[in-house]
């Protein structure tokens, strides 16, 4: 019905303006000069006038009309606001930027109610129309959220029209959502609604529906609580996926911060509790890494993560060797020793970072390209995550690869498994050993920068994982790596299925007490090593 | 030290006792008897300190006793300690009465704050200072009965111990963080007023705490040596060394460990209750895993494996901190670290460690004094060098 009216008034606009030919503006610059000057019926005859001379920017101009930032100038001209902060503007119809305008030398274009009724449903109209998918889409999701039943008819009109099959879906439910709100769509229509925000089976399409239990119709309201139950249901199973994948997420961070412990620890049998500071010089390599990118080629920025990588693996690994070589090879088979001087180790690495970069923390900006998310059904993945989860199993692959096929790989596994028979094979085992545990520490400065993404850059970053990494590698099995793995993500994920039901505290002590006896059960962890070599 | 004859230094109880008596006996009349001013009058600032100072040595007594004797390096005794201090803490806040800010007879401001409306189950009885003394014991105890049992059952042993017992007191720390566990959140329990109805800011009132805990810290010395002199303590020292072949000989090591385990809990327990109404406030972060190592390091100074070690190592370490912390407070966790390190590489033995290894070392045979080698934490099996050139000879 509406829509007729609409259809009729720009029939009739065009008319009068055809009629009126002679000392009626045309051209949509005309069109927007005159429009100050109008009253609100000539605005409206105008504005209908603008829309249909398909100009690219007159919805934009329509839109700024409706919502009040659209002014004329002292000299006539016609700007509009644009910009995120409402501070700058720009010529209405070529978009230029135009600077040095205060809001003093402005005049507002008024509206009244009725017009800005039409506007909006003109604007809707306009950007339902667009030629450019992407505009189209956004306003159909703008439509669904606004259910403003002025635009049905301009909805009605662009599904006929519309050629991809997403968008018309997206229109479907727009209208399904208005629909549902009016009085005087038929029942009919209404059931149809109801299945099409069924199909859609969002929180939204839920809010939507869930206003239907005050309905008249007995039926209506049955078909709608069915709808509600089907989608809480669906919401359920994937609010299921998305705590899999935030623990995931988690798990993975374990995994960095746990995998360099787990070769020092796993694989030597050194109790590192500096271990947390290794990553802490990660993370702070990562952020010179970015002052000096920063101060040196601000064009690489985007590239400062990557490079800082290989930054903090050899700043931490070359820690590494150095505390290898000064403290730890003379306690060597005094493991209780080792934890006491390592940890006075890390006390003095925390002051030092304290001393020299200050107490608060550091900003590592993160790059652009790891903003962002994209949707999976009703999950939602971020970039940042899963750049941290793609980090993680890369690291971890690279590790149990370089284990298992290099020369110095097998030579480490050598000095694990039989410390006195590798070195009457001729090899050195305290190198073997040194280079071992800057490996670890290099892992670790590598967790620092992934770490540096996601926590807070400061003298405590390390201290607030070092616990965590130590259960992760008791629980998963020392002297394994692939424990390691299974036990990050099983503790991840335990951990964000907890949190909703008994907060992230709570959730954290029970995860830790789990832990706790899981060990008097399985003493050595998940993966056990086998044999006599345990029992020594 | 297990070589050395204990008679041989029967002396250093003696030593002990006397240095404790007299302390109890003078620290008090210099701080009251002695005016203000005069040179040997000992404030009551000081006073408080070394009541402080006495109760960390409690706690130093109480870890020496599990580590130096039996090899369990616990990381978390700061969890024990911090329970028989809340213990206390409770009993304190039961006695503010009526006077706090919002006035409740019953409730603790914390709690008017928090919305109670009545006090939880696990308040009631801590106005009674027997239970609460009770409490100071059992807490500690059951707790390290729960996990002791579990831990030495299944077998837990070195640094996997270690690393639970840091998990344990962590995971306490998160809990005693929380508003609605009722025990005060982040701010803990303070403000206290009186005891007994005697102002806790009394000199006098702080001459008896450091009196009782002097008393306290002889009566532990007493327990621990009687441990460690009996049979049982040679059992214990038989584990340390060698725990397989002890099980192996028939000892059900597991009990051996639970007991001294939970003694040694309860002694940590007295020494928090000692501590808190000396400090005026218990808060989670005696939870924290870092003061629980910080206690290790004064026994490895003073020498673990040597009661008296731990508790000369509790003050030295103590009183270097509160100066050190006053003249230049920067450098704090330097010293502490490097304190950590050196002693570790440098005196593995600890002070008096090392000066009882010098004096047994020159009363013994140089063929003897590889068995003499008290590396308590993993020992080179002691070598038989007659045997061995036996071995080598072909017999």
């Amino acid at each position: 019905m509406l829509r007729f009216l609409i259809l009729a008034a720009l029939l009739f606009a065009s008319i009068t303006m055809g009629a009126q030919a002679a000392e009626s503006p045309q051209t949509p610059q005309e069109l927007i000069a005159g429009l100050p000057a109008a009253d609100f019926e000539r605005k409206t005859e105008m504005v209908n006038a603008l829309a249909a001379s398909g100009h690219p920017r007159a919805g934009l101009i329509i839109g700024a009309l409706a919502s009040g930032t659209l002014f004329s100038t002292v000299d006539g001209r016609i700007i509009l606001q644009t910009g995120q902060d409402g501070k700058s503007y720009a010529d209405a119809l070529t978009g230029n930027l135009i600077a040095g305008l205060s809001e003093g030398q402005l005049t507002k274009i008024g509206v009244n109610n009725r017009l800005r009724r039409d506007l909006r449903g003109l604007s809707a109209r306009l950007s339902l129309m667009s030629p450019d998918p992407q505009t189209r889409r956004k306003s159909a999701a703008d439509a669904f959220t606004a259910h403003d039943p002025e635009t049905l008819p301009a909805i009605e009109e662009a599904r006929k029209k519309e050629s991809v099959p997403s968008i018309r879906q997206a229109l479907d439910e727009a209208r399904a959502a208005i629909v549902l709100q009016s009085d005087d769509s038929s029942q009919d229509d209404k059931l149809a609604a109801v299945n099409t925000l069924r199909a859609r089976g969002d929180r939204d399409a839920l809010n939507a529906l869930l206003g239907l239990r005050t309905a008249d119709s007995q039926t209506l309201r049955n078909a709608a609580a069915a709808a509600v139950k089907d989608i809480e249901s669906s919401l359920a199973y994937w609010g299921a996926l998305q705590n899999v994948y935030y623990g995931l997420s988690l798990g993975s961070v374990l995994l960095l911060a746990a995998i360099g412990l787990a070769i020092t620890f796993g694989v030597m049998g050194v109790i590192n509790m500096a271990h947390g500071e290794m990553i802490m010089l990660g993370a702070y390599t990562t952020y010179m890494v970015q002052q000096v990118v920063a101060g040196v080629a601000p064009a690489l920025m985007p590239w400062a993560l990557p490079l800082a990588i290989p930054m903090a693996f050899l700043v931490a690994g070359a820690s590494g060797i150095l505390i290898e070589r000064t403290i730890i090879r003379f306690l060597y088979g005094r493991p209780l020793e080792t934890l006491l001087a390592t940890w006075g180790l890390s006390l003095l690495m925390q002051q030092g970072v304290r001393t020299i970069f200050g107490p608060t923390n550091k900003p590592v900006t993160a790059p652009t390209w790891m903003s962002g998310s994209f949707d999976v059904g009703h999950l939602t993945i971020t970039f940042s995550r899963l750049a941290i989860i793609i980090f993680a199993v890369a690291a971890f692959s690279l590790l149990t690869m370089f284990l298992k096929r290099t020369h110095f790989g097998m030579q480490m596994r050598a000095v694990t498994q039989n410390r006195k028979m590798a070195s009457a094979m001729g090899v050195r085992t305290n190198w073997v050993d040194a280079l071992t545990f800057g490996l670890g520490s290099g892992v670790a400065g590598i967790a620092g920068v992934a770490l540096s993404q996601i926590d807070n850059v400061s003298p405590n970053l390390g201290q607030s994982y070092i616990i965590d990494s130590f259960m992760v590698v008791v629980f998963g099995g020392v002297g394994n790596l692939w424990g390691t793995l299974v036990g990050a993500m099983t503790l991840g994920v335990a951990n964000k299925f907890l949190e909703p039901y008994a907060g992230a505290v709570v959730g954290k002590i029970l995860v830790l007490a789990f832990i706790i006896l899981f060990i008097q059960r399985r003493p050595r962890g998940l993966f056990a090593l086998k044999g006599r070599a345990v029992e020594a | 030290m297990s070589a050395i004859p204990a008679r041989r230094f029967g002396t250093l109880p003696v030593v002990l006792y006397t240095v404790l008596a007299v302390l109890a006996v003078s620290v008090p009349l210099l701080n009251l008897a002695v005016p203000e001013g005069a040179p040997f009058h000992v404030s009551t600032y000081v006073v408080t300190l070394l009541g402080k100072y006495t109760a960390y040595a409690l706690l130093a007594l109480a870890l020496d006793l599990v580590w130096g004797y039996c090899g369990i390096l616990s990381l978390g005794h700061g969890a024990f300690f911090a329970l028989g201090g809340y213990a206390m803490g409770m009993h304190l806040m039961r006695m503010i009465g009526p006077r706090g800010v919002y006035g409740n007879p019953i409730l603790p401001d914390f709690m008017v704050f928090l919305n109670y409306k009545e006090l939880p189950w696990y308040w009631l009885g801590f106005d009674n200072f027997l239970f609460a003394m009770l409490i100071v014991l059992l807490a500690p105890g059951l707790l390290a009965y729960v996990f002791g049992t579990f831990a030495f059952r299944s077998r837990v042993t070195g640094v996997y111990f270690s690393i639970i017992t840091q998990a344990m007191t962590f995971a306490m720390m998160l809990a005693f963080f929380r508003n609605d566990m009722g025990f005060g959140g982040n701010n803990g329990l303070t403000d206290f007023k009186e005891i007994f109805g005697i102002d806790l800011q009394l000199a006098s009132t702080r001459d008896a705490f450091f009196v009782v805990s002097v008393a306290a810290l002889a009566a532990g010395y007493a327990i621990c040596r009687a441990i460690v002199t009996s049979k049982l303590g040679k059992v214990l020292i038989a584990i340390r060394d060698a725990e397989s072949r002890t099980r192996f000989l028939g000892y059900r090591v597991e009990q051996y460990k639970l007991f001294v385990w939970v003694v040694s809990a309860c002694l940590a327990g007295v020494a928090g209750a000692l501590y808190v109404p000396q400090v005026g406030i218990i808060n989670p972060s005696e939870f924290a895993p870092a003061s629980s190592i910080e206690a290790v390091i004064w026994v490895a100074v003073g020498g673990r494996g040597t009661l008296v070690g731990a508790i000369l190592g509790a003050v030295l370490v103590n009183g270097f901190k509160s100066w050190f912390t006053g003249a230049i407070p920067e450098l704090w966790l330097f010293a502490l670290g490097a304190l950590f390190i050196l002693t570790t590489l440098l005196l593995p033995r600890g002070i008096v460690g090392t000066l009882l290894h010098r004096a047994g070392a020159k009363a013994m045979p140089a063929t003897l004094q590889e068995d003499t080698v008290d590396d308590a934490i993993s020992p080179e099996p002691p070598r038989d060098i007659k045997q061995e050139k036996l071995v080598r000879l072909g017999a």
